[in-house]
């Protein structure tokens, strides 16, 4: 057991400690890390005041909450509409999957070509209706790679929802039809309310996802125009390989590590509270029976 | 508030039917007690009449008018649920408001009624508390407490008070039975506790695998049970069963069995007569067998006293007589001894006689 855990240590956090001591050096990829100079929080405090850092930050938290809204919204919306033993209905659940099931890169490529300028099928429609080109991955690039992650996720919050909701207290919500509450009050005040955990961790998983999202915008846009869709993962890259500077591409790394971080910690912190607030509950209740 | 009819009422789970037309009606303001064995249909017959389960077949009418397709909310009802469904998440008294909140009364309305309601159900210290840091009493407590913060017309309880302890249900019963006598609503209430049906109804459902048996007044249901299931259904302890042949000699018809032989009396002889019944089961209550060791030959039961149970003032024996089995409520300072032959008066009055072949009474 104890050489397994050593073995896992070291190749978990290796990897992790080579990139924080690398991120207070000035290195070159040709340099060797023991070659090259130790420069303290120079490459972090370089970043706070690198424009292209800033923006590249900004485009990932924009991309990152704005897709989380969305798909979230959908996603639950839809769990609440499909929530019912109709016939057909188990059907319709595993094609509204599909998406998820689909490779990144593939994605990428399809919606690429869906948003083509001439030949893409938006395009087309557009014309037909007589209406104006859009500048798919131009002009709007962070809308379009936007809402291809929102077609690629919505499913996940879909299904994670709809098991919540199955797993509902039905008693509860007969009881609330009795107390005459309508469709939108049962959802609002019983079917949101109970679904709220699940819901949250939820919401914080695909947060953590969503920061790191790489293959499907390096197929769409590679970040462009200029830097409107480029996101903190590809920023890393670039800095690395095109600008050669391997300290300050590991500071950025452990920009977005730490704020990775802070998101798993909540989820943690979240699940904890509820374990701490179940605890107490069952405590208080074997005082009262004892 | 509302007369309630249910028409040839049926309910299908699937193929199979488990409401085989059910056919009741329910004045206004009345106090209606459904009781029945497990699994017979109760649930699913109030269920029903909340709008809870779709109508297989059959119709309710309230005040007239077909329900049937309207939904919980539009029926003007409150219900008790058998297994609480209270809102994990809310507290006591937001539990306890849900409706009146939603019917958004005024704040200062809800509290009064919510504190009136709690007081009465002993919840007042528990306003604050969730669901799960109560006991099972409690909660049952709350689930009634949020059927009673309602002005329904029309209340459903499907075993408020089984989860109470013995002194708790009788305050209980006798808060309902005040509630009962003060406001002028429409009561369905499902029990497996005799002394709940007899004491609040107004009228006993007995039910038995979907269908009903037989309706009435506590007291008919009593002293008139349709049948041989009626009759062991209701009575604690249950009516004792013997089997015997009817003889008839000098104008006067007896029952005999194994090892005792009882006259009838002249008005039940006269319809077993009519029947001309011969084999068929005697039915008599425990409470209507008197120790009496002078009792004459042709009204009197001899029994071997095999165990005595103690319940305070009234103990109920189990005796042998033949090979059957009779119980027999006497008062506990009867003296008794275990393995005697003692000597029971039968009221005559008091015998019933079903027909052996379709347990209907004669
Ligand atoms: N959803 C369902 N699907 C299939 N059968 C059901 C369903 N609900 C109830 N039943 C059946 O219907 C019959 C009546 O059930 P119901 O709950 O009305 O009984 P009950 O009289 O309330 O019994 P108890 O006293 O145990 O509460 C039972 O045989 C039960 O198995
Ligand atoms: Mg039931």
């Amino acid at each position: 057991m104890a050489p397994a855990a050593i073995i896992m240590l070291i190749a978990l956090f290796y990897p992790l400690v080579y990139m924080v001591y690398g991120s207070f050096r000035d290195w070159d990829p040709s340099q060797r890390l023991s070659e090259t100079d130790f420069v303290g929080l120079a490459n972090y405090v370089k970043l706070l005041s690198d424009e292209a850092f800033i923006e590249s930050l900004t485009v990932t938290l924009t991309f990152a909450f704005v897709v989380v809204f969305f798909e979230m919204l959908i996603g639950v919306g839809l769990a609440l509409l499909l929530d019912r033993n109709l016939r057909g209905m188990s059907l319709l659940r595993t094609l509204f999957i599909l998406p998820m099931m689909i490779a990144p890169v593939v994605v990428g490529l399809m919606w690429r070509f869906m948003y083509h300028q001439t030949d893409g099928i938006f395009n087309r429609w557009l014309t037909d209706l007589g209406l104006d080109r859009v500048d798919w991955l131009g002009q709007h690039a962070l809308t379009s790679v936007i809402i291809a992650d929102i077609w690629q996720w919505t499913p996940f919050i879909f299904i994670l929802s709809l098991a919540a909701l199955q797993s509902l207290p039905r008693s509860a919500l007969e009881a609330a039809r009795i107390d005459g509450a309508t469709g939108w009050q049962q959802i609002i005040h019983i079917k949101l309310p109970l679904m709220a955990p699940v819901l949250i961790v939820t919401m914080l998983l695909r947060l953590i996802d969503a920061f790191k999202v790489l293959e499907v915008i390096l197929v769409m846009t590679e970040g462009g125009p200029g830097l409107s869709t480029e996101i903190l993962a590809l920023r890393i890259a670039r800095t690395a390989q095109e600008f050669r500077e391997l300290g300050e591409a590991a500071a950025m790394s452990n920009y977005l590590l730490l704020l990775l971080m802070v998101l798993t910690l909540a989820m943690f912190g979240f699940t904890r509270w509820q374990e701490a607030r179940a605890q107490k509950l069952k405590m208080l209740q074997r005082e009262e029976e004892g | 508030m509302p007369r309630i009819q249910l028409e040839n009422l049926t309910k299908k789970y699937g193929n199979v039917e488990v409401l085989h037309g059910i056919e009741l009606d329910m004045e206004d303001a009345e106090f209606t007690v459904l009781v029945g064995p497990s699994g017979c249909g109760k649930s699913t017959t109030l269920r029903m009449l909340a709008g809870l389960e779709s109508v297989s077949s059959g119709e309710i009418y309230m005040d007239g008018k077909p329900v049937s397709h309207l939904e919980p909310k539009e029926r003007d009802l409150a219900m008790v649920f058998q297994d609480y469904a209270l809102y994990p998440h809310m507290n006591v008294a937001r539990n306890m408001s849900f409706a009146l909140r939603l019917a958004k009364r005024p704040q200062k309305e809800i509290d009064a009624k919510v504190l009136e309601v709690a007081t009465m159900l002993g919840l007042e210290d528990y306003l604050a508390r969730k669901p799960a840091e109560l006991s099972g009493g409690q909660r049952q407590r709350v689930a009634m407490g949020r059927a009673l913060t309602r002005d329904s017309g029309t209340f459903l309880f499907d075993e408020p008070l089984s989860n109470l302890d013995a002194k708790l249900r009788g305050q209980m019963r006798a808060e309902l039975a005040v509630m009962r006598q003060r406001v002028r609503k429409n009561m369905v209430y499902v029990t497996h506790d005799q002394i709940e049906a007899m004491t609040l109804a107004d009228r006993i459902v007995v039910m038995h695998s979907g269908e009903i048996q037989q309706q009435g007044t506590p007291e008919h249901l009593f002293k008139h049970p349709v049948n041989k299931f009626v009759a062991g259904f209701l009575g604690s302890p249950p009516m004792n069963f013997l089997d015997v042949e009817l003889h008839y000699r000098d104008n006067q018809v007896f029952a005999n069995g194994k090892g005792f032989s009882l006259r009838i009396d002249a008005d039940l002889a006269a319809r077993a007569v009519k029947q001309s019944q011969r084999h068929c089961t005697l039915g008599i209550r425990p409470s209507d067998l008197d120790f009496d060791a002078n009792a004459g030959n042709n009204a009197a039961l001899d029994l071997k006293v095999s165990v005595s149970e103690y319940i305070g003032s009234q103990s109920v024996l189990i005796c042998e007589c033949g090979e059957a089995t009779v119980t027999v409520e006497v008062k506990s300072e009867t003296p008794i001894a275990l393995g005697e032959v003692l000597r029971f008066a039968v009221r005559s009055d008091a015998i019933h006689l079903f027909d052996s072949e379709t347990s209907t009474a004669i």
